[in-house]
């Protein structure tokens, strides 16, 4: 009753072809930009944003990146913690031989390299599929760890061996450093974060996006159908880099403020990695759902004890909230292989017909 | 040409120079392959039978060895420790099958290979929650192993066996041989082997897949526990084996998802690979080489022959 697409006529192509080619799509989205843009910074208090919605968003993009390679392009990857890392560390080299460039615009150029390392351990994807080049991910996830860590020249051979992040400034205001506010921080990320997903919403439903889903599908019947595999999976690699490029830089500038090569490690990966999978594997929309879902609930887990007035260590609830999620990815995986994103796909539907389900929309 | 001169040749002239210190390089890199090998083993047993990719081998690993040493820490002599913490490895076996792959059959390997992350979670988090994260050493002289090491004095130098190493190779190959006799004689082997060809085919000669699941995942179990005991003589029990535990995907890239022999040659090729690049070549990279070398040979492996050493070959069909 109140969501469905009766009376809304469409008198153009374009206006059918819209990304939200439903009204109430669109209110919808409209409230959460007015949430994301102005409620919160005006409203949240500094943990808030600085603990959950800045490391959310960081999340939600690294997962965007995943997922339009493993969701989209269907090559599955443990590497994404270390293109992530390619990202943070050449836009550290950027930033120090470049002072004067404005910090964003390195952000962006960072991922271009994170973009090229990508398309490089990509390439083995030409010839193996599925578990092996699962595994040969981890190559480049080790491989590149290790030169985080031995390569001095990456960090500017610190005595502390972590890239420290400058005081940069935008327009008179400080954005990275220890002097840049919360909430400063908070709108660079929210408008990046809002213009990469747009973006990547428009080139998967475009030419590309399509063959990338096709190679997915089936990649021979789509070889056959004239998509090239090597075009498509070696883009897929780089977008998808690039987004964990582009992540990796926001995460090290806008939130944690230095970073060693521990922050990029096979658990980071796998932490991406599960955000994708109970977001929902091919799905945008899953990305901000998994990543908020496993950023958040570890949160909650550790808030429930002292509010129920239980002593419980530290230790104890990181333990509990591990377990927690590993029961979760089992059973979303048994439940609902394609994630929250699918479970809101459904409300969708139950509304539409709602309160007729019987009738035939 | 002076680094043309470091890589192809210094290092083997200093290998000709000094013949007993590569022996014993050769040997440290054999037996932390043996080690390899035995992790590979519980992949390639759990791949064959039920097609499933287990993340959760190397937490196994670490779970069945913490369970040991905390029940033996309790108090359990020795041996009934092994009994129990195999009891507990049989009872994750039944359990997985129960609650997590009789739910997911004929899911997509990536499905399964996800779940077994999500089991690895599940793994870590219990096993830090009942038996503590800090490293525990293992109780090697409870468990009869020897200590202790034999000199052998060889090319005008001495080579130094270790005996727990010596022990380990020992109990791997006996381990192999009870696992070959075990697939070729019994009739629970057979009908490991007939599930491992053909699911279906297997089904219809009225083969419990169920069963066979849960069996298998218990044998993975046992070479965990033991891969657990002899790892943990040699170093000591912790978490951090998780991640040299995914050395073991290298090995299985060089040996084939499929094979046993692959999975011990591979783990033995990775394990003095490593050791040897680490020790001759190491020093060009910078150390610490040994963190990736294993990935990366499997990788340049993979572009020449993407089904493994003794893989099956791949065919596919439109």
């Amino acid at each position: 009753m109140f969501y469905r697409e009766a009376g809304q006529f469409k008198t153009s192509y374009a206006a059918d072809q819209a990304l939200l080619p439903i009204r109430q799509d669109r209110i919808g989205l409209g409230l959460i930009l007015f949430v994301a843009f102005v409620a919160i910074p005006l409203l949240a208090s500094d943990f808030l944003i600085g603990s959950i919605m800045i490391p959310f968003l960081v999340f939600a993009l690294a997962s965007v990146g995943l997922n339009i390679l493993t969701g989209y392009a269907g090559q599955l990857s443990l590497g994404t913690g270390a293109f992530m890392g390619v990202g943070a560390y050449s836009c550290y080299k950027l930033t120090t031989y470049f002072p004067d460039i404005n910090i964003l615009f390195m952000v962006l150029l960072s991922g271009v390299f994170s973009a090229a390392v990508g398309v490089v351990f990509g390439l083995p994807s030409l010839r193996i599929k599925g578990l092996y080049l699962a595994i040969t991910t981890l190559a480049a996830q080790f491989f590149l760890e290790w030169c985080f860590i031995r390569i001095g020249w990456l960090y500017n051979y610190n005595d502390s061996g972590a890239i420290e992040v400058p005081q940069r400034k935008l327009f008179d205001i400080a954005i990275t450093g220890a002097s840049a506010s919360p909430t400063v921080r908070y709108l660079v990320i929210v408008v990046l974060v809002s213009i990469m997903t747009l973006l990547a919403a428009n080139i998967l439903r475009g030419r590309i996006g399509r063959s990338w889903m096709m190679i997915r599908d089936m990649d021979i019947a789509a070889e056959l159908m004239g998509v090239r595999p090597l075009y498509a999976k070696l883009s897929a690699f780089a977008f998808s880099s690039y987004y964990c490029g582009v992540a990796g830089a926001l995460m090290v500038f806008f939130w944690i403020g230095s970073a060693e090569a521990e922050a990029f490690d096979i658990n980071h990966s796998l932490l991406v990695l599960f955000m994708v999978i109970i977001g929902g594997m091919g799905s945008l929309l899953g990305c901000f759902l998994g990543a908020a879902f496993i950023w958040v609930l570890p949160i909650i887990i550790r808030a429930v004890p002292p509010m129920l007035g239980l002593d419980v260590i530290a230790a104890t609830t990181e333990h509990v909230s591990n377990i927690i999620i590993g029961v979760l990815i089992i059973f979303f995986l048994i439940v609902e292989p394609h994630g929250l994103a699918r479970l809101w796909q459904i409300g969708k539907e139950k509304l539409r017909t709602w309160p007729f389900p019987y009738s035939s929309n | 040409m002076d680094i043309l001169h470091s890589i192809f040749v210094a290092p083997f002239i200093e290998m000709g120079a000094y013949p007993d210190f590569f022996l014993q390089v050769v040997w440290e890199g054999f037996v932390a392959g043996v080690l390899y090998s035995l992790i590979a083993l519980g992949f390639v047993l759990i791949y064959k039978a039920s097609g499933v990719f287990n993340f959760a081998q190397g937490i196994m690993v670490v779970f069945a060895a913490l369970a040991l040493v905390s029940l033996h820490g309790m108090g359990v002599p020795a041996w009934l420790a092994v009994i129990l913490a195999l009891g507990i490895m049989g009872l994750l076996a039944v359990g997985v099958e129960r609650l997590v792959l009789r739910k997911l059959v004929n899911q997509h390997d990536a499905i399964l290979l996800m779940a077994t992350i999500g089991l690895t979670l599940v793994l870590k988090g219990l096993g830090q929650l009942l038996f503590g994260g800090e490293p525990k050493p293992m109780i090697t002289e409870e468990l009869g192993l020897p200590t202790g090491s034999t000199d052998w004095e060889v090319f005008g130098g001495i080579v130094i066996f270790q005996h727990i190493d010596i022990a380990a190779t020992v109990v791997a190959l006996l381990m192999v041989l009870a696992l070959a006799l075990f697939f070729s004689k019994t009739r629970i082997g057979r009908a490991l082997r007939a599930v491992a060809d053909d699911h279906q085919a297997a089904l219809s000669v009225g083969i419990s897949l169920h069963q066979i699941w849960a069996i298998v995942w218990f044998a993975a179990g046992i070479v965990a526990l033991v891969t657990g005991i002899m790892w943990g003589a040699r170093s000591e029990v912790s978490f951090a084996l998780e991640i040299i535990a995914l050395k073991a995907l290298a090995v299985l890239i060089l040996g084939g998802f499929t094979s046993i022999p692959g999975a011990i040659v591979g783990g033995l090729i990775i394990g003095i690979g490593e050791k040897l690049f680490e020790v001759y070549w190491g020093a060009l990279f910078g150390s610490g080489v040994e963190a990736w070398f294993a990935y990366v040979l499997a990788l340049i492996f993979l572009l020449f022959r993407p089904q493994g050493l003794f893989g099956e070959r791949i065919i596919e069909r439109v």
